[in-house]
């Protein structure tokens, strides 16, 4: 007779993915900076003509923010200020960020830093920067 | 400024009973991100702050069901064509979350502001359920 275990073979693996995903969802990394993952949270793309930049950085003065290229990087900073917990009240919950920030991120050599467009929507400051002409792809034909 | 006050309590809750029916349906719900959010009491009622950042005003939904305040919000970025993603923090379209109301929460007045991403609700407390001071007589 075949033995069986009464486990599923893969147990261990099966636990290992667990934690896994537990990870991801709450990304309980041992950051010295605790467990968020920076303010504001960032999402970068691109498309052929330009570099897309996302920062979620909700209730803030627009013209408070620093947006700076500098030596091939893009620089975010500013400073959140939030409602004053008025005297003799409760804070129940406490988990917006507040204070200054200041976030950089590397972009790719064929950007063009003149030609750079920056907006703030509902809470999102959209960069936008173009790719230089000369690197964009280009077919070159055989004969 | 998309600034509103909207004290539309009772015509959400009115809402949200006729929704209640498909809400269930699809309340198998779709992944999404958790919003951060402050919370914080006083004499009178909470307030509670969340951060909604990339949703439109018309994206945002609250519901209050059976003593549940719902927040549901789509987050809407309008990304150019073709664009590949490198690195993405935001990696869901929406918000939501769920908080449960005491019972000496007044949800028929809850007022909402929305702006810049960032939502403000108050709640007050029934008017005769906000504390008093108690006269302690000594006989």
């Amino acid at each position: 007779m075949l033995y069986r275990s009464l486990f599923p073979r893969d147990i261990y693996a099966e636990l290992d993915r667990l934690q896994q995903e537990i990870q991801q969802t709450y990304d309980l990394s041992p950051s010295i900076r605790g467990l968020t993952r920076g303010f504001p949270a960032m999402n970068v793309g691109g498309t052929a003509k330009s570099v897309e930049i996302y920062a979620f950085a909700p209730g803030i003065d627009p013209a408070s923010l620093d947006v700076q290229i500098e030596n091939g990087m893009l620089i975010v900073a500013g400073e959140r200020k939030l409602e004053a917990v008025p005297e003799k009240a409760t804070l129940h919950i406490d988990e917006r960020f507040a204070g200054r920030f200041r976030r950089v991120v590397t972009l790719p050599d064929d950007i063009d830093p003149n030609a750079v467009d920056a907006n703030y929507h509902d809470g999102v400051l959209r960069i936008s920067i173009a790719r230089k002409e000369a690197v964009q792809p280009r077919r070159i034909s055989v004969h | 400024m998309n600034q509103t006050t909207t004290s539309t309590a009772a015509a959400r809750k009115s809402e949200a009973v006729g929704e209640e029916a498909t809400r269930k349906e699809s309340s198998r719900n779709p992944p999404a991100m958790l919003p951060p959010v402050d919370v914080i009491e006083d004499g009178s009622g909470i307030t509670l702050f969340a951060d909604l950042p990339g949703v439109p005003k018309d994206k945002l939904s609250l519901h209050i069901d059976a003593g549940n305040l719902t927040i549901e919000a789509d987050v809407v970025l309008n990304l150019p064509e073709g664009m590949e993603s490198s690195h993405a923090e935001v990696n869901l379209p929406r918000f939501r979350r769920v908080f449960t109301l005491s019972k000496e929460l007044d949800s028929e007045k809850i007022s909402a502001e929305f702006n810049h991403g960032v939502l403000k609700l108050r709640i007050p407390k029934a008017e005769h359920l906000q504390p008093r001071r108690v006269e302690v007589k000594v006989a």
